[in-house]
């Protein structure tokens, strides 16, 4: 069964940059439950690049499986997108990033996906700041499968099932931090305010973006006592601050006084403006965040916004040294050096 | 006493332990055979362990150019007291025991029927040098000096040898060139030189050359436009990336800017070196890993996914024993059936045999077209005798006017040009082989979605089951596709009209194989031969298999798979296939084939039918 979005669209609809509306950024009608956190995910990654101005064709989306992972058809339907197998979409996002290291990466997981069978692919993606932004779609069960409890669960959570959940949770983003991921964000499906601007800087961070968003299953996991439900993660939020992306080629101007916001260039010249709610926080400093998560853990809050970014991130490809031009684009003149070098070669065999 | 007789025709074998510098001077020993117009086939037989343990090096030398496993010792080379006992009993009556005799010889070793000769190579190595290291060393150069007098081979090819190892370290060369000299004074003082087994400078080896399959094959990859290669480190296959990260960093780097036109990644494991192998190739780079039996288990389910969402993939498998880590350090063909099927549902993947370092350089290049022409996962499947010893191969050629095979791949303008709406999964050409487009073509004609869950012919999900069953049967239209694609396999009739009785073979079986035909053929058997260089087979197979009575397959592995594969796929009697296999670890011998088909073939009661003793195939 294949849903197909109408095609009427009002002619003044606003345009980008390109020439683009909305529609250029969508992709075909999402079969996930009404009111699916994920839904919301999508339309803030459409929304962000079409505010970006992003050539949707430059952007690759990849996933692994689950509900979550169903989602980049969803969005982007003029990109390619590749939903591999299930916890392995990192692995397969950093042979597609090496082949072409011009396209934009958009990789979406689901906390099944990450935390548990992809674990070790999300830790050594960490590890090699491969350019990317990687979202986990994080409600705390496995709604693919149909409710089981996942390695984020917070202990005593209780799902569809009833049962509390008995294990300590994975905090995603503190393992990033301490993995030393170069862009670390935590935020709420349901706050696209919030939302939007950090996919907007993590598409721009040059490096390993991580963005874990809060995205309730309102058909496994939304019932009295889970804590990754609305109702739950609503009052329980507490944001480290707004924040605002202002992309490269725009005047920067900032309205804020000085003490009260934290500018921070991405390698592209873009600004995110941070507005700081909680003083205590340091962006350049990965032990205050992971401190502050701690301690609003504690108080049974959840901190939201972007944590942690290193400006001088340096990815994957700048690590190793590789070509300016992609890999793939390379020519049998560059790759192969022809019978004389074989020549040689035979006679140092003899 | 008897002594064995033969001139450039005998097998010595070395016996040392892992881990004291014996691979070089073992290495000189067959190098300087080479060089004297011999052909040689050095295998290594080294224990799952990095020092301490036993370890053989075993020459074959033969002029008639047989270069498998014979199977005997005519002489022992035995520098490991651990494992003297054993050594001494592999050596062929009148055949020859070297020893270090600084300590007198254990009675118990004492054979009447072999020759003894004892050189004092801890004593005169305490002697000569002070350095603990360096009297260890120069032991095993010592031994060769010995051989040197006892073979007759030219001291001056061992010179120059030892000029073209130690280039660039010359104060190394005199010292060397100095045990070379005390070993053969040594010998020449006190036997006999040399002794009935002996060489004699031949022209027999032509332009060949002397390397192992893994250096080739990472040739093949830098030949055939690798820029990706992404692998998890295992016996016997690391010397394929590692040989691959050296002639990238000879050839691939720019010499303008420095950068590099190649990535290679050490991944977390195997699942994720396929994983990036098929990022890659998604993207449209060449990429490929290199593995043995257990990373082929981790890959399976990824190898699926590739088949199915039709992904270029190149896998260089290098097989070892197993099951589960088997014997890590050991030979055998037994990765067949897991490769061919590899993945859940119904899959099956092409598989490429190579059984010579030229073949594991072309079918290496050939891998990246043939996966890139048929969308799908390319597996060459060597094996450690293969992949790391030298074997005497043809000089590795290319054609400089030969160019890529990219396959399928719409680009920017004919996409543009194009009326019809792009189907990634339609089968425009009638050969079951689809169009693709790399990632970013065109803004808006070119995208689509890969997946692994079931899609109609513009890759748009379905669950339809005749979209699936019509997709289902366009991949086996193409696999009938890849029956033209893949190399032939190669015949070689007895006579003019040939015999009814056949071998197959395939892979390092080769020589051996070829060897027994000749032994059959002096004893009036003829045998024809059908050697496989990949899966599917093609109708050159099931033709070979129809025109003869009786098929040998011959096999290194306990359960027959390849024979399993041919009743598979050929729709064949079982019956007429009879599985020869070896299965131990060590390459199989020409006298163990001969052996087998021999006593069928000449009637004797004995029989290789393995399910005889079961009672089932009546
Ligand atoms: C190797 C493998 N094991 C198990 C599965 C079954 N499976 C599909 S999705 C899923 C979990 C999905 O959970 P999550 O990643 O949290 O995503 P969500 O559906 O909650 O968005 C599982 C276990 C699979 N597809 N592959
Ligand atoms: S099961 Fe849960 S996660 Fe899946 S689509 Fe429904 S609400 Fe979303």
């Amino acid at each position: 069964m294949t849903y197909i979005r109408p095609n009427f669209r009002h002619p003044e609809l606003p345009v980008n940059e390109l020439g683009y509306t909305r529609k250029n950024y969508e992709g075909a009608l999402s079969t996930l439950c009404a009111g699916c956190g994920h839904d919301s995910i999508s339309a803030a990654i459409v929304q962000a690049c079409f505010e970006m101005s992003i050539e949707p064709h430059n952007v690759a989306k990849l996933s692994g499986i689950g509900c979550s992972s169903k989602t980049p058809t969803y969005f982007l339907g003029n990109s390619h997108g590749f939903n591999s197998v299930h916890g392995r979409m990192p692995s397969v996002a950093t042979g597609a990033n090496l082949a072409n290291r011009d396209m934009i990466y958009v990789g979406v997981s689901g906390d099944g996906d990450t935390a548990s069978i992809g674990m070790g692919q999300f830790t050594h993606a960490v590890r090699r700041n491969l350019n990317m932004m990687y979202v986990v779609e994080n409600n705390g069960c496995y709604g693919l499968t149909k409710g089981q409890d996942s390695a984020t669960a917070d202990v005593g959570s209780i799902s569809k099932k009833g049962e509390p959940n008995p294990f300590e949770p994975i905090d995603l983003v503190s393992v990033a931090l301490q993995l030393g991921a170069t862009f670390v964000a935590r935020s709420f499906s349901g706050d696209r305010e919030q939302l939007v601007p950090l996919i907007k800087a993590a598409i721009s961070h040059r490096g390993f973006a991580f963005i874990d968003v809060i995205s309730p299953c309102v058909t496994f996991n939304n019932n009295p006592g889970s804590t990754k439900g609305y109702s739950h993660v609503r009052e329980h939020l507490a944001a480290t601050g707004t924040v605002d992306y202002v992309p490269f080629k725009n005047e920067i101007t900032t309205s804020y006084r000085d003490g009260e916001s934290k500018e921070v260039t991405l390698h592209d010249g873009s600004v995110v403006h941070l507005h700081k709610a909680d003083p205590e926080l340091n962006i350049s400093s990965r032990r205050s965040a992971l401190r502050l998560i701690k301690d609003y853990k504690a108080k049974d809050q959840i901190l939201t916004g972007l944590l942690f970014m290193d400006e001088n991130s340096q990815d994957l490809h700048e690590v190793v040294g590789t070509s300016k031009t992609p890999l793939r684009s390379l020519g049998e003149s560059e790759l192969c050096p022809g019978q004389k070098v074989l020549d040689k070669l035979n006679e140092s065999l003899r | 006493m008897k002594q064995i007789t033969a001139v450039n025709d005998f097998v010595i074998k070395f016996a040392n332990v892992n881990g004291t510098g014996s691979a070089s001077a073992n290495n000189m020993f067959a190098k300087s055979l080479f060089r004297m117009g011999l052909p040689v086939s050095p295998k290594n037989i080294f224990p799952s362990n990095i020092q301490g343990l036993p370890t053989w090096y075993e020459v074959r030398v033969s002029d008639k150019g047989y270069l498998g496993r014979r199977g005997g010792v005519d002489m022992m080379v035995c520098v490991n007291p651990q494992s003297m006992a054993k050594d001494v009993k592999e050596v062929e009556p009148g055949g020859y025991f070297l020893y270090d005799s600084s300590k007198p010889l254990d009675l118990r070793l004492v054979r009447n029927d072999i020759n003894y000769i004892g050189i004092p190579l801890k004593d005169i190595c305490q002697r000569e040098y002070k350095d603990p290291r360096q009297q260890q060393l120069f032991r095993n150069v010592i031994y060769v000096g010995a051989l040197s007098a006892l073979l007759d081979i030219e001291f001056e090819v061992l010179t120059n040898l030892v000029a073209d190892l130690f280039r660039g370290k010359e104060k190394l060369i005199t010292p060397n060139v100095h045990a070379l000299e005390l070993g053969y004074h040594y010998a020449k003082e006190h036997f006999q030189c040399p002794l009935g087994i002996r060489v004699e400078r031949r022209d027999a080896v032509g332009d060949q050359i002397l390397i192992d399959g893994n250096t080739a094959a990472s040739l093949g990859a830098i030949y055939g436009g690798a820029t990706v290669a992404a692998w998890y480190p295992i016996t016997p296959s690391t010397s394929v990336v590692d040989g691959f990260e050296k002639y990238c960093k000879r050839l691939r780097i720019d010499p303008g800017s420095g950068h590099k036109n190649y990535a290679i990644v050490q991944a977390e494991d195997e699942l994720a070196a396929i994983g990036m192998v098929i990022g890659a190739s998604w993207n449209g780079a060449r990429a490929f890993t290199a593995t043995s039996g257990p990373g082929i288990s981790l890959m399976s389910e990824f190898l699926g996914l590739a088949y199915f969402a039709e992904i270029p993939t190149v896998l260089i498998d290098v097989q070892r024993a197993g099951p589960s880590t088997g014997m890590p350090t050991r030979t055998q063909q037994s990765d067949i059936l897991a490769c061919a099927y590899a993945s859940h549902g119904d899959t099956k993947h092409v598989l490429l045999f190579p059984a010579t370092p030229k073949e594991c350089f072309d079918m290496t290049a050939e891998a990246f077209d043939l996966a890139e022409t048929l969308q799908t996962p390319v597996i060459m499947l060597t094996d450690l005798d293969l992949g790391m010893n030298d074997n005497m191969s043809e000089p590795l050629r290319w054609d400089d006017k030969r160019h890529y095979r990219r396959g399928k791949v719409l680009n920017e303008e004919q996409l543009e040009n194009m009326n019809e709406r792009f189907g990634r999964y339609l089968d425009v050409d009638g050969d079951g082989i689809p169009y693709r487009t790399y990632p970013g073509t065109h803004p808006t004609k070119g995208s689509f979605f890969t997946r692994g869950t079931s899609r109609d012919e513009y890759a748009v999900y379905t669950e339809d089951s005749e979209a699936y069953e019509q997709n289902m049967q366009r991949l086996l239209l193409k696999w009938e596709t890849a029956k033209i694609e893949v190399p032939a396999p190669e015949l070689i009739q007895a006579g003019k009209d040939g015999s009814a009785v056949g071998v197959i073979h395939f892979g390092t079986s080769r020589d051996s194989t070829l060897e027994a035909i000749d032994m059959l053929a002096a004893e009036g058997v003829a045998v024809d031969s059908l050697r496989i260089r990949a899966f599917p087979f093609c109708k050159d197979v099931d033709d070979f298999i129809d025109s003869h009575d009786t098929v040998f397959v011959i096999e290194q592995n306990r359960d027959g798979q390849l024979r399993t594969l041919l009743v598979n796929e050929c729709e064949v009697s079982p019956k007429q296939l009879l599985p020869i296999l070896n299965y131990g670890g060590m390459p199989i011998t020409a006298r163990f084939i001969r052996d087998k088909i021999a006593a069928v073939a000449k009637g004797d009661n004995v029989t290789p039918m393995r399910k005889k003793s079961a009672g089932k195939e009546k």
